[in-house]
């Protein structure tokens, strides 16, 4: 353009300033550079000049002019005398100002002649110039459009797992799609001191690089807190109470995090309004449900925590609304209840049912509309020897490092082997046992720390009844059982305390002791059916 | 299922001293022991009485057998009355029955 500007100033050597307004609307974007000692002259799309030059045919005086327009008054403040309109297609795409001739004479009809015929050349070229000029700047926003979304999706994928964890007896698979436009999904694992895994889903409200620098803030917080803190809904409480200050108003976080204890099955979880989580048993598939609100919009949120157990065969399915809020061609929605049937008919793959369902609902050429995460924990160890029904029982639960709570153990674990059968002798025997090995697991292998917990797994098997506790064996190997001398006691040759391993023998028809992992475990055994191997029954 | 802190009672039953326990005999038991039995230290013989007490674990057998080399130190003796089947069991396996008198309840 600036071209075409020049080769108009030569064209037109005996005026005193040249210049080329373009229209507002045509300059919005990107104003045209002013031409050396002139002003550029603004014209407003609805400034009455635009109208009165597209129908004026040709160059128009200013001092003629008689509109009450701010654009006349403009062209006059800056000395312009006669402006020759750009019109091409019938629409006035700018104007040529010029100012007074150098000799102080009036335009003659001549110069207007080769003004009108310049303009009437140069205007088609001008509008090509600027279409070309708009089109560059789509191009460029475009560009910066994709550009974001790249951005987006590198954050996004910088922060999710590059792999999965290697788990002893379980199967996780991970599946992670970003829609084009990408959400703020995110999964995460996180591997405990406790020996157990936190297993993180997540999705952050908004799209794009907002939402990208919001999962990986909340993600990193999430790591942070899950680190130190044992207990799911504690995790959440403090994540919510950190990010409740920075988040970015309107948006929020919601998150599933679930601790599960490998060896045993055991889980624990707690939900930030996140979709719930499916098990899958041999019974089908049911939701696992425990409420929270999502994190980063009030603080001092409280979260549930609840407790399940998935046995040998079973699986959790954890998943984001990208998949139950996908649409068909009709509108409808995928939701949860297909979910759960896929879950149920589940065979060997599940990640792989849910996407063939999937893309069987939504049809060909289906646009992804928001990010699917699909993170799916399968129990194998023992599936093959144990099948369903070969257990008689199988509980599992954790307590925390407090002195007192090895009362809660005895209590559950009475509660948990109501339905065996045992003696009322038997039961209290156990009673005690449990609770002496609580204790120790509280105050020896976990050194009192109340953040660290106890894991007890209560099962009956083919006659024999096991309560496995099991501590972090901070305390060190437990040595041989110290057989109390109550003489040495009372003569005060030996301490009075020393009594919780002799009585846990002594309650029991056998203990086992074991060190796996950082994980130190008393078996309590005992046989049912009469089958004692000590006979005093 | 919360721990009940043992209280302990003194009270005279035909010149013998019985002290009631109620609650659960565990670590926190020892101060409630040790003042009750410092009520009754000059008695030639004492009566300790767990029918109240449905908890006794190895901390609280601790306190137990230092209550009993007290006893002994004070050539005294001691009787346990209502001990559960279960409990009773304990005080035989830990040789606290070869001790003190176990009355049958």
């Amino acid at each position: 353009m600036s071209t075409i500007a020049q080769t108009m100033k030569r064209a037109i050597r005996r005026s005193g300033t040249t210049d080329i307004s373009l229209v507002a609307e045509a300059v919005a974007e990107e104003p045209a550079p002013p031409a050396p000692a002139t002003t550029a002259i603004e014209i407003a799309p609805n400034d009455p000049l635009v109208a009165y030059l597209q129908g004026a045919g040709g160059a128009v005086e200013v001092e003629k002019l008689e509109l009450d327009s701010p654009a006349v008054r403009a062209l006059r403040e800056a000395g312009i005398a006669l402006v020759v309109p750009l019109v091409s297609q019938g629409e006035l795409i700018g104007t040529l100002n010029l100012g007074p001739r150098l000799s102080d004479q009036q335009y003659s009809t001549d110069d207007k002649k080769l003004l009108d015929s310049l303009a009437a050349q140069a205007a088609p070229a001008l509008q090509v110039a600027e279409l070309v000029r708009k089109q560059a700047a789509e191009a460029a926003s475009r560009e910066r459009i994709d550009q974001e979304l790249r951005v987006a999706q590198l954050i996004q994928q910088n922060f999710l797992p590059r792999e999965l964890p290697d788990l002893p007896g379980w199967q996780v698979d991970a599946y992670y799609k970003p829609a084009r436009e990408v959400g703020g999904d995110f999964y995460d694992f996180l591997e405990l001191e406790t020996g157990e895994v936190a297993v993180v889903i997540g999705d952050v409200t908004d799209k794009g690089v907002p939402a990208a620098m919001v999962m990986a803030a909340a993600r990193s917080v999430l790591r942070a807190s899950g680190s130190r803190i044992v207990s799911p809904g504690d995790v959440l409480e403090r994540v919510n109470d950190l990010l409740v200050p920075d988040i970015p108003e309107r948006m929020f976080v919601t998150c599933l995090y679930v601790v599960v204890n490998p060896s045993t099955g055991h889980i624990r979880f707690a939900n930030a309004g996140h979709n719930l989580p499916f098990a899958r048993s041999a019974d089908g598939a049911r939701e696992l449900r425990a409420t929270g609100m999502p994190l980063g919009l009030l603080p001092g949120m409280r979260y549930e925590e609840v407790e399940a157990t998935l046995a040998p065969g079973e699986a959790l399915l954890l998943y984001s609304d990208g998949i139950t809020e996908a649409h068909d061609p009709e509108r409808e929605m995928f939701g949860t209840g297909r979910l759960s049937e896929d879950v149920a008919n589940d065979q060997a793959d599940l990640i792989d049912g849910v996407l063939t369902s999937l893309q069987k609902f939504t049809g060909e050429g289906w646009e992804q509309e928001d990010d699917i995460t699909l993170v799916t924990l399968r129990r194998t160890a023992g599936a093959a020897m144990a099948g369903p029904g070969d257990e008689d029982l199988s509980v599992s639960f954790c307590i925390d490092s407090r002195l007192g709570n090895e009362r809660e153990a005895m209590e559950r674990v009475a509660e948990a082997v109501a339905q065996v059968g045992l003696t009322s002798e038997q039961l209290d025997k156990l009673k005690t046992a449990v609770s002496e090995a609580a204790m120790n697991a509280i105050e020896h292998g976990n050194e009192g720390r109340a953040e660290l917990s106890i894991e007890i797994d209560v099962t009956a098997s083919g006659g024999v009844l096991t309560v496995a506790i099991s501590d972090h064996g901070l305390g060190g190997p437990v040595g041989e059982t110290e057989i109390p001398d109550l003489d040495a006691k009372l003569e005060g040759l030996q301490r009075s305390r020393g009594w919780g391993l002799f009585l846990i023998e002594n309650m029991v028809d056998e203990v086992r002791v074991s060190d796996a992992e950082g994980r130190h475990t008393v078996e309590l055994v005992v046989n049912l059916e009469g089958g004692g191997a000590d006979g005093d029954r | 299922m919360a721990t009940v802190e043992l209280e302990a009672h003194v009270r005279d039953e035909e010149g013998t001293p019985v002290i009631e326990l109620v609650g659960d005999i565990d670590r926190n038991a020892e101060e409630a022991l040790d003042t009750a039995y410092s009520e009754v230290e000059q008695a030639d013989s004492v009566v300790l009485d767990f029918t109240q007490v449905s908890y006794i674990n190895s901390t609280g057998i601790a306190v137990i057998v230092g209550l009993l080399a007290r006893a002994r130190a004070n050539g005294q003796s001691l009787t346990a009355r209502g001990l559960s089947e279960h409990y009773r069991r304990i005080f035989e396996i830990t040789r606290l029955a070869d001790f003190m008198t176990i009355e049958e309840g």
